[in-house]
């Protein structure tokens, strides 16, 4: 049995592509003492939300909830930095004991006076749970005193996984769709609403703009011609969100993060989703056409500038991406990302660079994600959920990984196994989606693979001198490529 | 002075109580820190704690979910207990509450009791917790905490006399703590080192990932700290404290000397001679000679640094030792601040700064990094001295930023940087006057090639 030293409870999350059907525990609670990779409820609706710039965040609950989400992840603004700063209550004994409902009333006043925000957003922490604070009222009284949006986000951190938590936001954020029409004269009921979509519009939900992605996107959407409404929510804006119900589309990328507020607007204005994927090469191609395809019934047009479009930046790319291909064919490949949906294009654009995915894993995967997983990926492959550090490494060591894919908690694993190690996650500080991302990724690869300090590594010093001369090779590349 | 009446918090700083108690646990021997908590809690801390050491720090959690809430999360804590104990096979186990399960009213200490008993035929490791709701202090609080904790329930029979001496260090870095260990060593005198994260959180690259990393204080050295000939504890604030060091002497009468972080030359001082006073033997010639090179260096960069301007934040106790050092080569804190509260810096400043400084600083507790801005706005610092998080400041008011303490996540190296001792005292210096060296080089029109 080769997974005999897993915890019994941790079994049915483990799962090897092509053995057996694929019968995947998930979206279930994590078990305690197994040292989760996950975060909470929290967590979730903060990272879908935090990338609205012009919006005061304020964590009520005790300080830690807010200090360790203060600017944490790489979303950049091209105007307002609300979002980077970090505000909370700061709930001592006393307010655990006589509530925390004044404290909360006199931040908001106090914070929504200091920095005019265009809406706040104001999360519910564990504590704020057990001692039943209000929110809602709360933030009603504080709407009508202060004339904007102040918006509860149910996100008690012990209610569910990080899966709940971007329900929560985008529950939070539905509240804010609609509330401004595209035509500000116009009325705001459903069927005007509906006949005030504009053609040729979309909004991008599902990108947090991360190392200016987004912007790349929707240099994209722009050039084939479309125009972006509202970006939900990297680079996000309260007033483009009060009024994205007027957008054509909705293109939906992060499997979690966004999707159900996709579902909501579909439901509440018709606005129909696509879901799509920036990330290397098939999956940005296919995601550009998807979207031209959509729009091809207003401008038969659109489809040839989006050939034009993919085939100029594939033109530049691919030459480029063949030379590190050369140094990193057959190396081997480890991710473990938040939402599973990021893994699939990664298993993709790995085959691009010549190496082979042998396991994924993702916190948040629901079993549909996981069935796709199981079929994209070459037998053998570990597919896991909701892993751990003790169960990674073994993993790592069993498939003989050399590049792990992971954020922050899972680099120190790569790294004490001796592995090179890319962070995919929201502190990620290169851009990685759509053509230029996917060379900045090849080149990150490479560049971790490759180095030769993994020579010096214990578990690898004994390992065939076909490594020492790989990286041999690739240090001459890096040098002819600086002098270019 | 405190802020009454409340103000919301903006850019904290200070960090919530659990995450120094799992900083403690991680410093001792087959330790692994627990949570009991929901998830969020324990895995928030981990990626906060790896940012800075760079290294693996598994907390576990009994990550409560919704009826855990609602009917207590006792089950959780012992089937995570168990979970831990199978894969990690720890020595020991430090479980720290969080906000949740204080509140929900878990009583741990009885759920720990019916663990032992429930599971006694199994090979139980040490099991110690502490309680550290998060809103009841700052993240030194549950340093404190845990160090109490482990020293109560673990030291708890009167061991045979030993030449050692307990060293509870507060949190300094690794390098910090190896250099204590080497100071001991030439005093000839073992220390037991209270906690030691300099091994398990500043690790060696080695041929597989260890579930616990090698080193920590060992248990038995624990349970051996009622035979030292003394307990020397850093932090003048902890004075005024029910603390660790205090809790060896009334139950064990081991003397206890607590003295302030020592950085610079007269806290530094202070803490030689008590071990000298503990070791019985006079300071050794090479320490002798690395004040001797502190006090020259001093000189040597007086004219650089006189009258600086110095916003200085961070944990209570580092921030009266900086103080202490800044004071002592002639620059001029003008603001001294911490998060946490109740700490009497006021007076523990003013002790410090006695005799080398002329007017003492404006003195904050319980303030957030949006007070200190806006106190800083009419100080016109030229320099800010803490850890990361005041980055966006100096960059906003363009001084330098010297990176001291915890967290230092936007620099490399953090977890090896040395502030205490003459050394430490040394290091530091070459770092401040360095960094006003190059903004004086970069800020010239002409660009000096001498200095």
């Amino acid at each position: 049995m080769p997974d005999g030293d897993l915890l019994d409870e941790r079994r049915s999350q483990v799962h090897r592509t092509g053995e057996g059907p694929l019968d995947m525990a998930c979206n279930r609670e994590s078990l305690a003492g197994a040292v989760s990779q996950r975060a909470c409820v929290f967590c979730g609706s903060r990272v879908v939300l935090y990338p609205i710039a012009d919006a005061l965040h304020l964590v009520h609950g005790p300080i830690g909830c807010a200090v360790y989400t203060w600017d944490i992840r790489g979303a950049l603004s091209s105007g307002p930095e609300l979002h980077r700063l970090s505000f909370s209550t700061d709930l001592q004994e006393k307010d655990v004991i006589f509530g925390g409902e004044p404290k909360l009333t006199a931040a908001l006043d106090e914070l929504i006076d200091r920095h005019n925000p265009k809406a706040a957003f104001v999360y519910s922490t564990c504590i704020v749970g057990i001692i039943g604070d209000d929110l809602e009222a709360v933030c009603r009284k504080m709407t009508a005193t202060k004339g904007i949006p102040v918006i509860p986000v149910m996100s008690e951190g012990f209610k569910g996984n990080k899966r709940e938590g971007y329900v929560a936001a985008c529950k939070a954020m539905f509240r804010l769709v609609g509330t401004a029409s595209g035509n500000e004269a116009a009325p705001l009921e459903k069927e005007a609403v509906r006949a005030a979509v504009r053609p040729m519009t979309l909004n991008i939900l599902g990108d947090f703009n991360l190392a200016g992605e987004i912007w790349i996107i929707r240099e994209y959407f722009e050039r084939m011609g479309l125009t972006v409404i509202a970006n939900i929510t990297g680079d996000g804006r309260v007033d483009d969100i009060r009024r994205c119900h007027t957008a054509a589309l909705n293109v939906v990328q992060c499997s979690g993060a966004t999707m159900d507020l996709a579902k909501m607007m579909k439901e509440e204005y018709g606005t129909p989703f696509l879901r799509v994927s920036y990330l290397g090469i098939e999956d940005m191609a296919d995601s550009l056409y998807d979207v031209a395809e959509f729009f091809s019934k207003d401008d038969p047009d659109i489809m040839r500038r989006t050939q034009e479009l993919v085939r100029g930046e594939l033109a530049k790319l691919m030459p480029e991406l063949a030379r590190y291909r050369r140094d990193l064919q057959g190396k081997r490949v480890a991710m473990y990302v938040g939402g599973s949906f990021k893994a699939f294009s990664l298993v993709k654009a790995f085959r691009h660079l010549g190496m082979q995915v042998v396991l994924v894993g993702s916190q948040t995967g629901t079993k549909e994600d996981y069935e796709e997983l199981a079929a994209i990926t070459d037998p053998g492959t570990v597919i896991v959920d909701d892993s751990n550090p003790l169960e990674l490494s073994k993993f790592i060591k069993e498939k003989d990984v050399d590049l792990f894919v992971g954020g922050v908690k899972e680099r120190p694993i790569a790294y004490k196994l001796g592995v090179g190690f890319c962070d995919h996650n929201h502190e990620r500080k290169e851009a990685l989606e759509g053509f230029v991302g996917m060379l900045n990724f090849a080149r990150e690869v490479h560049a971790s693979a490759m180095s030769p300090v993994w020579r010096f590594v214990p578990r690898r010093e004994k390992r065939p001198a076909h490594t020492a001369q790989a990286a041999t090779a690739a240090t001459g590349q890096e040098k002819k490529e600086d002098a270019a | 002075m405190s802020r009454v009446p409340y103000t919301s918090t903006t850019n904290a700083c200070k960090l919530c109580t659990p995450l120094g108690a799992a900083l403690v646990f991680k410093g001792i021997e087959g330790g692994v820190p627990f949570l009991h908590g929901s998830q969020g809690c324990a895995t928030y801390m981990r990626r906060y704690i790896i940012s800075h050491f760079r290294e693996p720090m598994d907390i576990a959690s009994s990550a409560l979910g919704e009826k855990h809430a609602v009917y207590g999360g006792g089950p959780n804590l012992k089937k995570g207990l168990l979970n831990v104990m199978k894969k990690y096979s720890p020595a020991l186990i430090g479980v720290a509450s969080t906000c949740l399960t204080e509140t929900i009213g878990d009583d741990v200490q009885m759920i720990l009791h019916e663990f032992r008993k429930e599971f006694g035929d199994l090979e139980l490791p040490e099991i110690v917790h502490c309680s550290t709701p998060s809103y009841m202090g700052t993240h030194m609080e549950g340093w404190h905490r845990a160090v109490r904790a482990i020293v109560d329930q673990m030291v708890t029979d009167k061991a045979p006399p030993a030449h050692s001496v307990n060293i509870l260090p507060s949190l300094v870095s690794p390098a910090d703590i190896r250099h204590l260990r080497e100071l001991c060593a030439t005093f000839g005198i073992a220390p037991v080192i209270l906690p030691d994260i300099s091994d398990t959180l500043d690790g060696t690259a080695k041929e597989d990932y260890e579930p616990i990393p090698e080193g920590g204080t060992p248990l038995a050295a624990i349970r051996g700290m009622s035979g030292a000939r003394a307990t020397i504890q850093f932090g003048r604030t902890l004075a005024d404290r029910d603390s660790a060091g205090e809790s060896l002497r009334r139950r064990f009468g081991v003397p206890c000397h607590t003295v302030g972080m020592p950085i610079g030359i007269r806290e530094s001082d202070a803490f030689f001679a008590a071990l000298e006073e503990a070791a019985g033997v006079p300071m050794p010639r090479e320490v002798g000679l690395e004040r001797g090179r502190l006090v020259d260096a001093m000189v040597d960069a007086h004219k650089y640094v006189f009258g600086k301007r110095v916003v200085v934040y961070g944990e209570e106790d580092l921030v009266v030792g900086l103080t202490a050092f800044l004071a002592e080569i002639g620059m001029k804190p003008v603001l001294v601040a911490t998060g946490a509260r109740n700490m009497g810096l006021e007076k523990h400043i003013a002790d410090v700064c006695a005799g080398v400084a002329g007017e003492l600083p404006e003195i904050h507790e319980g303030v957030d990094f949006h007070d200190i801005a806006e106190r800083s706005a009419t100080l016109a610092p030229d320099l800010m001295v803490g850890h990361s998080k005041g980055y966006r400041y100096a960059r906003e008011w363009n001084v330098p930023l010297i990176r001291v303490g915890f967290p230092i996540h936007d620099r490399f190296g953090g977890q090896r940087m040395l502030h205490i001792g003459y050394r430490g005292a040394l290091a530091l210096l070459d770092h401040i006057v360095n960094a006003i060296l190059e903004k004086k080089q970069e800020d010239s029109p002409v660009g000096y090639v001498y200095l």
